[in-house]
């Protein structure tokens, strides 16, 4: 039974000797729970999962943009020697305030930091023990993929959308009849095959923010890759989208390594397993997620997770 | 709780609150604002009054076997005939023109938005663009002219007896409209291509596409609307064109095809003819023929295929904008 609006104000504004300005309340729902001491405090997270085997190795990375910056001076760098272990199973947060250098790193992962002239990388970064820089990029980009901060279906129907990168893997052109298995089970294991399922040749434009963002993990998956990066992807979505993304990333991590950077603290709480925390190209903190949150080593990383800035 | 909410509920809904007086105003924004409403009414009356005039004498002399029968020479009105030819001669000529120009240009703006290696070079295309789009078309034709009599391009007109290269066909005439056509289409394309966001390319990269597929697939699909708004602007251009069919297409009554041993279809390329534009030219008062009402009725014709080219624009322009996610650049009458 909800409580009436004198309950109310008797639990926020106790009744008072003096003679006090009355306190706006608020209407909630329900009345809020008083915050729990650390030890009783249960994860906000299902169990953590499994670690597999490791898929990416980055080795003393560095990057750095413009003619006039190269490795050696320090001040040019948009990322300084960076390394770290990203394994399947496991969801990596990359975290930080605007401009410290985790989208460039994220980026750097699957080469596309190339597009930008004038960009440098010092360092190794190893898929499955290879190198990436002697890898094609068109297949380095199939194994690596990336989801984007907005989502951005191509204009084609859901059904090419997802196709898209399966059609021109091999020499001769694949049939629709085998396209569509393959496109069926990328879209059940992004979790919006039963929105679309009645008509896949539907314009992907005419889907909702949520609904576009969740054809593009689709298209995305559908080549199996090893790796997923994912930028900022639920800061366009509403809440609700948000939570679908969330419990979609749950899902994934199974097959997949996650890469997801994002500045919304409490979701990298939800979603991350680990948690790398990145303040100017510098990679201050890395561990697990209560590691990183409850017992931080380095005084910035404590005062970024309590919002002392950022 | 419940009577909040509906008390909340109860209360009513305003629209927009009270706009600024007018009477308010400094003497200069009221003086700019009675002149911009002035610029745009004349404007609406100068084009009305076109349209009106050239619909009602139009109409008057209008008839649908003037559309449907051929030119002949003759010295009284009845006998020579309506203007099927130079309505042919003109979608001939639209057709070439669109034909040549169409490729080139789409293919000029994507390797400007998409490589654009060499800096300079792009410059170049860009001004050269620029260039041809200002150039009177007059000069264009005599270029024309010029150049279709050089023995090198013999094959394109007919030769006459004594070995004098004419330089004018419908081939030569189309090939210089390409030129008049090209800028809209590049224009548009190039808009397109600009206004597509730099993560709808990045997400084809990712996906591991090379640069090709990823023009092939995802940015021609992209632009197909403003490629079809600069198609159609750029015949809206061809068809209103005068000083090229005038110099460069023979301006015979009836459509002449070369004689010729090989294909008919090249015949009537090298051929001769005229256009909606020469004919009404010819038969208006400063031309030869002197047959006015014809001239009405054809200008009213051409009139009428310019004005359901620039709605075809329109509506071409207002469906992308409803469909498409993100709004590329749609060109207005340049």
């Amino acid at each position: 039974m909800s409580p009436t609006m004198t309950e109310l104000e008797q639990a926020f504004d106790p009744p008072r000797h003096e003679q006090v300005p009355p306190v706006r309340t608020i209407v909630l729902d329900r009345t809020p729970e008083p915050v729990r001491p650390p030890e009783q405090r249960e994860a906000l997270r299902p169990a953590s999962s499994v670690a597999g085997p490791e898929r990416l190795r980055l080795e003393d990375v560095s990057v750095s943009y413009g003619a006039t910056g190269s490795l050696g001076r320090r001040g040019a760098n948009a990322v300084r020697s960076v390394s770290l272990s990203i394994h399947q199973g496991e969801v990596l947060a990359l975290i930080g305030p605007s401009g410290c250098g985790k989208t460039t790193l994220l980026r750097t992962l699957n080469r596309l930091t190339e597009l930008t002239p004038g960009a440098r990388r010092g360092g190794r970064i190893l898929l499955d023990g290879e190198d990436i820089h002697d890898l094609e990029d068109t297949a380095l980009r199939a194994r690596v993929a990336m989801v984007f901060q907005q989502p951005n279906p191509f204009p084609m129907s859901i059904f090419d959308n997802v196709a898209f990168a399966l059609r021109e893997q091999s020499r001769r052109r694949p049939r629709r009849g085998e396209l569509e298995p393959l496109v069926i089970d990328a879209l059940r294991r992004a979790g919006l095959y039963d929105e679309v399922a009645d008509d896949l040749h539907r314009p992907a434009l005419r889907l909702s923010g949520g609904q576009q963002q969740r054809l593009c993990i689709a298209r995305a998956i559908a080549p199996r890759p090893e790796v997923l990066l994912m930028d900022e992807p639920c800061s366009a979505l509403d809440p609700i989208s948000t939570g679908v993304i969330e419990e979609l990333i749950h899902q994934l991590r199974r097959d997949l390594a996650v890469v997801i950077v994002t500045h919304n603290l409490a979701q990298a709480r939800r979603v991350g397993d680990k948690v790398a925390f990145m303040y100017l190209g510098d990679l201050v903190e890395y561990g697990t997620a209560d590691q990183v949150f409850e017992e931080p080593r380095a005084p910035r990383t404590r005062d970024y997770v309590r919002g002392a800035f950022g | 709780m419940s009577t909040f909410v509906s008390k909340l509920a109860e209360q009513p809904t305003r629209g927009r609150g009270r706009g600024s007086s007018i009477r308010t105003w400094r003497l200069g924004d009221v003086l700019v604002l009675v002149a911009a409403w002035a610029a745009g009414l004349t404007l609406c009356v100068v084009v009305a009054a076109v349209v009106i005039y050239m619909g009602v004498r139009g109409i008057q002399y209008l008839s649908p076997s003037l559309i449907f029968s051929h030119p002949a020479a003759g010295l009284a009105q009845n006998q020579t005939g309506g203007f099927l030819d130079p309505l042919l001669g003109t979608l001939l000529l639209a057709a070439i023109g669109i034909a040549i120009a169409a490729p080139l240009a789409i293919c000029s703006a994507l390797w400007l938005v998409e490589y654009g290696r060499p800096r300079w070079l792009t410059r170049v295309v860009e001004s050269a663009i620029e260039i041809v789009a200002g150039t009177p078309d007059i000069v264009i034709a005599f270029v024309g002219l010029a150049l279709f009599q050089l023995h090198l391009f013999a094959w394109v007109s007919e030769v006459g007896e004594g070995g004098g290269i004419t330089g004018k066909s419908f081939l030569a005439a189309g090939a210089m409209m390409s030129l008049i056509a090209l800028p809209p289409i590049f224009v548009s394309v190039r808009n397109g291509l600009q206004g597509v966001p730099a993560h709808m390319r990045e997400a084809a990269f990712a996906l591991g596409k090379t640069r090709i597929a990823t023009i092939r697939r995802v940015l021609v699909p992209s632009v197909r609307t403003n490629i079809a708004t600069g198609v159609t602007l750029g015949i809206s251009r061809i068809i209103a064109d005068t000083a090229i069919v005038v110099v460069l297409l023979g301006d015979t009554l009836r459509i002449e095809p070369q004689a010729h041993g090989g294909l008919p279809v090249l015949g009537l390329l090298k051929g001769t003819g005229s256009s909606l534009t020469s004919y009404v030219y010819d038969n208006s008062p400063a031309g030869e023929s002197g047959a006015p009402q014809k001239a009405y009725a054809a200008a009213f014709v051409l009139l009428m295929f310019v004005l359901s080219l620039n709605l075809l624009v329109e509506r071409i322009g207002r469906a992308q904008a409803r469909s498409s996610g993100f709004v590329g650049a749609v060109e207005g009458i340049v």
